[in-house]
């Protein structure tokens, strides 16, 4: 395989722009999602090998599209080959035309058929560690390979499970289209499930091992795709909106040394300005839909850290309010361990009352290293100096137990407790 | 597209369902037939008890009788219908207006018929 270029950024954006697009198109003319998605599959491997080698053709939507119907020609004469064969060896009544047939080509940019594709690769019927991968193979071009190196897992495994959900989305009839009316707000969280765990996995990932394509920024961009494609769904902008955030103030999560730095050290002048107010804006016309749920109640939160000046001019006021509401939709302990950091920011005769609110919490989050963190922190605070020695320590063994380095970064992302977010 | 629903329920949960509301489940299953009969192909059966089943397995020297159910799961088959619905979104929403569906430990399995036997020849 070829290594990792620089032009691979223009590559991959073409990659994820085009490939979902072509799946669903090829689909449609095709009649055989499966032979779609392989076509594609092997079109985009192609295009990594070729554009790497000569470089990006002056037309790389074309080029795709032009190796993507290629492959999926070769794949049905391969197929009626094989069946011409089966026929000879046991003759049928009736011979068989190939059952494919060409339909009209539609115009490009037809976004809902992409959002068709993702609602299936979604679909609940679905194993749930399948529908990512699913939809990182289909929607967004990704290779099985690079999928596996940002999941860390073999090849071969992600593969056959790639293989069985694609063959029970077409045997279980679960249909390339967006949902009737009375269903789709229920997809749509699983869609936006997997939009958000993508941005996740894609920020672990982030330690060189998928230089060839940015799986978080993939992310932000399915789901500006998913909200532009579905206007009225407030909640599909909310996700937006956060990812927005959260990607903006990506680069300075980690200093010079490959440290992670948490949100009070971070220099603010690294965090993307441009990319804050577009999250701004995309978090005001979900407001303007007047629906509001947990990603739109994060997204604010990580509107208020974004936009404040400094750790120190944070309006926790706010961000406590936003987290009591959040605890209503999302009373989990972490959201509520959140609420009370927020909540001890507010001055310092709340810090006791924060630390009863922590340690109500104790018999879920005892496991979990930033709950000893945060009383550690909280008990510094009061002068309580030896409990909190004895809290750190705590938090330290489990940070230290935990085996893989993988797991620690997908908590710290996941519960990033001090951005509060 | 055609799928075979299999009720299915817990024995060991009955106990724990307030016989009233069992008695109003009953009655809302007929509706729910009537309502949905464009949509079933075949009401299918209800069966008796799991403690009137019985089994033939395989066995190296013929086919054995054995009293009981097929598996050991916690889970009973109570009946079984047949469906035809244009996908699964379909099929799932039908389902889950089971009005079974209200009692704990009560699952409904979905599965696609086989009706094109030419992928077999």
């Amino acid at each position: 395989m070829t290594p990792a270029q620089p032009t691979d950024g223009l590559l991959a954006r073409t990659l994820r722009e085009e490939s979902g697009l072509l799946v669903a198109r090829l689909a449609r003319q095709f009649h055989d999602f499966d032979l779609a998605e392989e076509a594609v599959q092997t079109a985009v491997t192609e295009a990594l090998e070729a554009w790497r080698r000569d470089g990006p053709p002056n037309n790389p939507a074309a080029w795709l599209q032009t190796a993507a119907r290629h492959n999926a020609l070769d794949l049905v004469r391969r197929r009626s080959r094989q069946t011409a064969l089966a026929m000879r060896l046991a003759p049928a009544p009736e011979p068989v035309e190939a059952t494919y047939h060409l339909e009209g080509d539609v115009p490009d940019g037809h976004t809902d058929d992409r959002l068709a594709l993702l609602f299936a690769c979604c679909h609940p019927a679905l194993a749930p560690e399948a529908r990512l991968a699913l939809t990182l193979r289909a929607v967004v071009g990704m290779t099985t390979p690079q999928i596996a190196r940002a999941f860390l897992v073999n090849e071969r495994t992600l593969a056959q499970r790639i293989v069985r959900a694609k063959r029970k989305i077409v045997t279980t009839g679960i249909a390339l289209s967006v949902p009737a009316d009375d269903v789709l707000a229920e997809r749509l969280a699983d869609v936006l499930a997997v939009v958000a765990l993508m941005y996740n996995e894609g920020f672990v990932s982030s330690d060189g091992l998928t230089q060839d394509r940015d799986l978080a920024g993939d992310a932000v961009w399915l789901a500006g795709v998913v909200a532009t494609s579905l206007p009225n769904e407030a909640e599909a902008w909310g996700l937006a909106a956060l990812l927005t955030f959260q990607h903006a103030r990506a680069t300075a999560r980690f200093s010079d040394a490959g440290d992670l730095v948490l949100l009070p050290d971070q220099d603010r002048s690294r965090w993307d300005h441009a990319a804050i107010a577009a999250g701004e804006a995309m978090l005001e016309r979900a407001a303007a839909l007047h629906s509001p749920g947990p990603y739109q109640l994060r997204a604010a939160i990580a509107a208020c850290h974004a936009t404040s000046p400094s750790w120190a001019e944070t309006d926790w006021l706010q961000i406590v309010t936003l987290f009591e509401v959040l605890t209503r939709h999302d009373p989990s302990p972490v959201v509520r361990l959140n609420r009370a950091v927020a909540m001890s920011q507010i001055g310092p005769q709340e810090v006791e009352p924060s630390l009863h609110a922590v340690d109500e919490l104790v018999d879920r989050l005892d496991g979990y290293h930033l709950f000893h963190a945060t009383r550690a922190q909280l008990l510094t605070r009061l002068g309580r100096d030896d409990e909190a020695a004895a809290a750190n320590a705590r938090a330290l063994a489990l940070t230290a137990n935990e085996a893989e380095r993988r797991l620690l970064a997908t908590r710290l992302h996941r519960h990033p407790l001090t951005d509060g977010s | 597209m055609k799928y075979v629903l299999m009720f299915t329920s817990r024995p060991d949960l009955n106990a724990s369902v307030d016989p009233e509301l069992g008695q109003a489940v009953y009655k809302k299953v007929y509706e729910w037939f009537q309502e949905n009969g464009d949509k079933i192909a075949d009401s299918g059966a209800e069966l008796l008890g799991v403690e009137t089943a019985t089994t033939i397995k395989h066995g190296d020297d013929g086919p054995v009788v054995v009293d009981g159910p097929f598996n050991e799961a916690k889970e009973i088959v109570g009946g079984f219908s047949v469906i035809d619905v244009p996908d699964m979104d379909a099929a799932v929403a039908l389902v889950k207006t089971w009005p079974h569906l209200e009692l704990p430990g009560v699952a409904v399995e979905i599965r696609p018929m086989v009706e094109d036997y030419s992928q077999f020849e």
